[in-house]
């Protein structure tokens, strides 16, 4: 199978408390495959499902309904638990919450101590993953020395440390400043482009979405859309509608449109926005 | 008259030792009453230690600092009037909740200042309607709210306080686009019916651009600038030299101006370079 | 500020003695102890003495910090050593008056009790000035492992400390954070009435704790994405290697401990 994850009809309910109330379906029938070494934004607003959507990508969660495969691994067979969580490793928001030890380099090691991973291996690969998201020189630091960013980079290198498939990351920038951003932004698109790691980008930053190469726009508990970023932006009213930002120059193409001027609205990229106003001034001046 | 002004305002951290830091130097600075003022700048650019010295939780290493004219650490003993008159709602402040009803935790702020119940309760009703707070909410535990209502409730405590200054760091950090847009909406609301003097911390230059008369750079402990909105992104290439962002479409009319279509170095907005394209554009269909 | 509290009192450097097993230094500080309070000739003292000097200047490690944490200790230390000067009633008489007595056991044994209080603080300082806290953890899970067959959770206590030690710097900048968005809601800390002082107590330890709950929750969720499955079965990225600087470090501190049980057996007491 080349789909690295295979969802299909999804559902899933927190139990409820009270026995007599219908429990709330967060996750209403989700059919999802990705390819491996795709790189996909799963957007949408606080409460649309997509973070609970990210939880059964591991087994932190298990369908109430539906199946959820990852590299073949059903994901509530319980005895290959540990097999899915190295094949596919989790990065959370908050970067503090996530760090196990006093010292960088031995939490990268965590997951491999874990595995039981013998010494000489397990160096190897710690000095490489802390070498591949740019930490190495910072291996003996604590992390209370280091910038959200770096403290990021390092949970990134923990996951990287397992060799996984695939890396889910839920919203991991969400606390971060723009210089942490950009930090992880890259990171992550480097593991895609050099190591072929298939990524799922839980956000709701559509700069970050505009990156990848695929955006699944999720919507009370349901995907409402899963095309390449300039067909999802494209989409300015929808997204508008279900509490979501397009880009800038999206939208000043889309209201350039409206006004019935002849505007790609395809327009995700600055340059773009400029290439397109400068034709738009060529054309209207050679009338 | 100059709400707040500081004169060489510097704060060194761990003076005297190894840590030493200058993390604020020699500032003068002046906020006019009413103004609606975005403060910006890296982190550790200083930002963070300069609001707090607004009311008074750090004082100056040299320097002074005036609010309505009168230094505000004449008397040591009034400093907490200070903070009463100046309200700082800190960056997630939903983690600062601690009441049993969303009414007490409102509540904490103005009985702290030794207000009667009747006024006590009129503020809060007050606050909490500007706030988007309902009234059935008041006597819920804070701690069943969602995240985006937390947060309004803990800035409406500080809100309570009916301080002459209202300062916000981050306030929409973490939040998604609904989330932040209802919040700045409300701040905004505030802003018209008190016509206080408002600083809101960004990182966020679209946001920045949106709400800010003002804007207030910091980059490496000095005061960079502070003018008014459109002069401060009128000098766009000096603010991305010193790495910070400007709105993505400040970045397209820069292009654009360096491809030879000069509209101006005062775009910001979306809306703004809308009607500035169409306008143009119909002056060149005329012609 | 609650930034500047230090815990562990590490001192990061590359001295003979930072670079010795940690294993090897608790269990050298421990014979260490016992030599201190094995026989009561002050040949004993002596030798211990220039045990604990040799070992300080060879951690390169600055006397005044030494001196700093004995420091607290002090008035502790006088107050023991006064009532033993006068309450010990065996020895020759120097001087009386009612029921204090100043007697020559009693001055030895105080004389004796500061000095061995003295060096056990200083030499249990340098276990922790050249080995960081999350080491000593360490080391100290691997002495204990054998206790594990004894069902004894040597592992989870030693998981529980190290990430006790891990959060202690967040949950103090978060403490400081909380004590001054409270502050800035006119909260009074460090003034006013007893009552209101403790109600505002309450609403630094309500947030702290609600947070502190949190960060475990998703600390727990995040170690069991990382396959953490108790201690069976796990490898370390730290390893603690003995070589021959260690043993021998230990055979020194043997000979020392001979030399004080010898001292103690054959050269007479000149008290």
């Amino acid at each position: 199978m080349s789909n690295i994850i295979e969802i299909r009809s999804l559902r899933f309910a927190y139990a409820s408390e009270d026995e007599n109330t219908e429990p709330a379906e967060v996750l209403k029938g989700i059919d999802l495959q990705i390819e491996e070494g795709e790189f996909v934004a799963v957007l949408g607003h606080n409460g649309s499902g997509k973070s609970t959507l990210a939880k059964h990508l591991n087994g932190i969660l298990l369908p109430t309904g539906g199946k959820v495969y990852v590299d073949g691994i059903d994901t509530a067979d319980e005895k290959r638990l540990f097999e899915l969580r190295q094949r596919a490793g989790m990065v959370f928001q908050n970067p503090d919450n996530q760090i196990v030890s006093s010292i960088v380099e031995e939490d990268v090691a965590f997951a491999l101590e874990n595995l039981g991973v013998p010494y000489e291996e397990m160096r190897a690969r710690v000095d490489d993953a802390l070498k591949a998201v740019n930490m190495y020189d910072y291996r003996m630091h604590s992390p209370s020395q280091l910038s959200g960013g770096q403290k990021q980079r390092v949970a990134i290198a923990g996951i990287i440390a397992m060799r996984p498939k695939c890396i889910i990351l839920d919203e991991p920038t969400a606390m971060l400043d723009p210089q942490g951003r950009k930090e992880v932004m890259a990171t992550i698109s480097r593991m895609n482009r050099e190591y072929g790691i298939t990524i799922i980008l839980i956000t709701h930053y559509m700069d970050e979405a505009a990156q990848c190469g695929r955006v699944v726009v999720m919507d009370k508990g349901r995907i409402v859309l899963d095309d390449v970023p300039k067909k999802v932006f494209s989409q300015v009213e929808l997204l508008k509608k279900i509490g979501l930002d397009v880009p800038q120059v999206t939208e000043l193409a889309w209201e350039l449109r409206k006004a019935g001027y002849d505007i790609s609205p395809e327009i995700i990229t600055e340059e773009e926005c400029t290439a397109a106003i400068m034709e738009l001034f060529g054309t209207a001046m050679k009338e | 008259m100059a709400i707040l002004r500081t004169e060489e305002l510097t704060y060194v951290y761990s003076e005297g030792t190894p840590f030493e830091k200058t993390a604020v130097d020699h500032v003068n600075l002046e906020i006019q009453e009413g103004e609606m003022v975005g403060v910006m700048g890296h982190t550790g650019s200083g930002k963070s230690t300069l609001i707090q010295h607004f009311n008074g939780l750090l004082k100056p290493t040299s320097g002074k600092i005036y609010l309505d004219g009168r230094d505000i650490w004449e008397d040591k003993d009034k400093i907490r009037d200070v903070r009463f008159k100046v309200g700082l709602v800190f960056q997630y402040p939903e983690y600062q909740i601690f009441e049993e009803t969303v009414y007490k935790d409102i509540a904490f702020g103005p009985k702290n200042m030794g207000l009667d119940e009747a006024e006590i309760k009129r503020r809060v009703l007050e606050t909490a309607n500007d706030i988007g707070i309902s009234e059935e909410m008041l006597e819920r535990s804070p701690f069943e709210l969602s995240g985006g209502q937390k947060r309004r409730v803990a800035i409406a405590g500080v809100m309570a306080m009916e301080p002459r200054v209202l300062i916000l760091d981050e306030p929409t950090a973490g939040l998604d686009p609904a989330g932040r847009d209802k919040i700045l909406g409300l701040i905004k609301k505030y802003h018209e019916r008190t016509k206080n003097t408002i600083l809101i911390v960004s990182h966020s230059m679209e946001d920045i651009a949106r709400f800010a008369d003002k804007i207030l750079v910091m980059n490496k402990a000095r005061l960079f600038c502070y003018d008014t909105a459109v002069n401060v992104f009128s000098r766009a290439e000096e603010i991305e030299q010193i790495g910070l962002d400007v709105p993505q479409i400040t970045r397209v009319f820069g292009d654009l101006r360096r491809s030879g279509l000069d509209f101006g170095k005062e775009v910001y907005t979306v809306g703004y370079a809308k009607e500035l394209l169409l306008k143009k554009l119909r002056e060149k269909e005329v012609r | 500020m609650l930034k500047d509290i230090t815990i562990g009192q590490y001192f990061p450097g590359e001295s003979v003695i930072h670079r010795l097993d940690p294993r090897f230094k608790i269990i050298i500080t421990l014979l260490f102890i016992m030599m201190l309070f094995t026989g009561d000739s002050v040949w004993c003292l002596i030798i211990g003495a220039v045990f604990t000097v040799m070992s300080i200047l060879l951690s390169k490690i600055p006397v005044k910090m030494f001196a700093k944490s004995i420091k607290p200790l002090l008035p502790f230390l006088l107050i023991t050593a006064l009532l033993n000067l006068f309450f010990v009633s065996t020895g020759e008489v120097y001087w009386q008056w009612k029921f204090l007595k100043l007697t020559s056991d009693g001055v030895n044994i105080s004389v004796f009790m500061i000095i061995r209080i003295v060096l056990l603080l200083a030499g249990s300082s340098l276990l922790t000035y050249t080995t960081s806290p999350i080491t000593l953890t360490d080391a100290i899970e691997r002495l204990l492992s054998p206790l594990k067959k004894l069902k004894f959770p040597v592992h989870e206590l030693s998981m529980m400390m190290s990430i006790a030690l891990r959060f202690i710097p967040t949950l103090v900048e978060e403490t400081d954070k909380i004590m001054s968005a409270q502050k800035a809601r006119g909260a009074e800390l460090d003034s006013g009435k007893m009552t209101t002082r403790v109600r505002n107590l309450v609403s630094i330890l309500i947030p702290l704790f609600i947070s502190a709950f949190r960060r475990a929750d998703e600390l727990a969720t995040a170690m069991e994405c990382r396959c953490y499955n108790g201690g069976s079965g796990r490898t370390r990225l730290r390893q603690m290697n003995c070589s021959a600087r260690d043993y021998i470090a230990l055979g020194i501190t043997v000979l020392f401990f001979a030399a004080v049980i010898a001292a103690d057996k054959l050269i007479p007491n000149i008290f």
